[in-house]
């Protein structure tokens, strides 16, 4: 499967024009986005830049540890972006971090275990963000939507732990809602793969001169795990998140200010 | 039988702050078994208070005691199906009346007579399959009281019970209630704004003025 071509700074260059396309689309519209496409166009050069040189790095040292080291760097910082979506989550740190821990773990080590990839860098680094960015999404979601249905059912949570229902009972059909909420979209984007979309991974292969039957192989693999890694990050979020609504008595805590 | 003469609940100092406000200051009560009226004007802390007696909040500071032994003592889950709350807002789970007596009675590991309780709280049998959405709210109060029974409770803390409700609902309910009593042997928590409501439905009041108790004891002594 290993193809490589070259790209030079000059077509990178010639791609933003897209980006001036942009511009003038949201000065013309009064959209007022100006000033964030710039942002966006400046900051993903940078990142990525500073990303493919620590990942070439990493590919030239060899060494399981910078990779491990580089995914748990990935898992912070989702962490903190997913918390940042998920204000009226009490303490979401915590679940965010182990679920996409967990997610991360899971998928990678049994990508490994079944021997679809070999546990090297050039795998793990890119599988492994693929699936720490996909799960951080999807917990974001799950803890955003766990928020909004516990604050606004609050006076049905009270009715059902006044008959004696533990705070996980009370909790459960809004944990259920969050969860499926974080799962579907993938789900549904999933469905309708090659139908309606082509997904990143197929579209990269295909550009940099992989056989069609490949790319689509390697895709599958990659949806598949990504469904995974989902479904298993936002179930832990949403699970350890729910306890932090609840006092260990059982009681609904008051909301923050 | 149950001792009608015993303290049920005991409170000492009780006080509890709510978003800067000191919703109950310094409470101390006794409630005893029968029927006993919390009153007072809207905002006094009556709903609070009652919500403190089967712990869906606790004091910041005081104690409270059931049957003598301190309320932090009991399992939560347990201590709420001896005393069940019917709370004020229709808060039915969605669904049939019949699928949330049998959520209720399965949490309290209870056999479901789903007729008996319907007709305890004046409810005919073919309420069973109807769905919460199209019962009147005179009728979700009943479902509530229903549902509420399924756990044979002791006691029932009743907040504002006929608030919602018309002149003739509010009676039937009130009956109800005096029914419940009588059948029953339950304990009634009723709060109410209404001093004539207390007057019918208990033999003993706590009166809260302001977050704090300005009379408690026999009906009529701590309505004066």
């Amino acid at each position: 499967m290993s193809t490589s071509i070259s790209v030079s700074l000059g077509q990178v260059a010639a791609a933003l024009v897209l980006v001036a396309l942009a511009a003038a689309i949201s000065f013309w519209r009064r959209t007022d986005l100006e000033r964030d496409i710039g942002i966006a166009t400046v900051r993903s050069f940078v990142q990525l830049t500073a990303i493919g040189y620590a990942i070439k790095l990493i590919f030239e040292a060899d060494t399981i540890w910078l990779v491990l080291a580089l995914l748990s760097v990935m898992i912070v910082f989702g962490t903190l972006t997913a918390r940042s979506r998920a204000k009226k989550v009490p303490d979401a740190f915590w679940p965010l971090l182990i679920g996409l821990t967990v997610a991360a773990a899971a998928t990678l080590g049994l990508v490994v275990a079944l021997g679809i990839f070999d546990p090297t860098p050039r795998y793990l680094v890119p599988v492994g963000g693929m699936v720490i960015g996909n799960a951080m999404t999807a917990s974001a979601v799950a803890l955003n939507r766990l928020g909004d249905e516990i604050s606004e059912s609050r006076p049905a949570i009270e009715a059902t732990l006044a008959l004696g229902a533990s705070a996980r009972e009370a909790a459960e059909p809004f944990v259920r809602r969050a969860l499926r909420s974080g799962t579907i979209t993938l789900v549904d984007s999933t469905k309708t793969t090659g139908l309606i979309f082509f997904p990143g991974t197929m579209v990269g292969m295909l550009l940099a001169g992989a056989d069609p039957t490949d790319a689509v192989r390697l895709q599958l693999i990659l949806l598949y795990a990504l469904l995974g890694s989902v479904a298993s990050s936002a179930l832990v979020a949403t699970g350890l998140a729910y306890r932090n609504f609840f006092t260990p008595a059982q009681q609904l805590r008051e909301p923050g200010p | 039988m149950r001792d009608h003469a015993q303290v049920l609940f005991e409170l000492r100092d009780v006080s509890l702050t709510r978003g800067g406000r000191r919703v109950l200051d310094s409470v101390s009560a006794e409630i005893q078994a029968g029927a006993t009226a919390i009153v007072g004007p809207s905002g006094s802390g009556k709903s609070t208070l009652l919500r403190l007696l089967n712990r869906l909040a606790d004091p910041d500071a005081g104690s409270i005691s059931y049957r003598g032994r301190p309320l932090t003592g009991y399992d939560p889950p347990a201590l709420r199906r001896e005393v069940s709350l019917v709370p004020q807002l229709p808060s039915l789970l969605p669904g049939t009346v019949e699928s949330n007596l049998a959520y209720a009675a399965q949490l309290a590991g209870r056999r479901l007579d789903t007729r008996r309780c319907l007709e305890l709280a004046g409810l005919g049998g073919d309420f069973a399959a109807r769905d919460v959405a199209e019962l009147s709210v005179g009728e979700q109060q009943r479902a509530m009281l229903a549902r509420a029974l399924t756990q044979e409770p002791a006691v029932l803390l009743l907040d504002e019970p006929t608030s919602a409700l018309d002149r003739e609902a509010r009676d039937a309910i009130e009956a109800t209630l005096a029914r419940l009593r009588a059948e029953l042997d339950l304990s009634l928590i009723v709060v109410s704004h209404d001093p004539e409501q207390a007057r019918r439905l208990a033999e003993r009041a706590v009166r809260l003025r302001a977050g704090r108790v300005v009379a408690c004891g026999a009906l009529e002594e701590a309505l004066a």
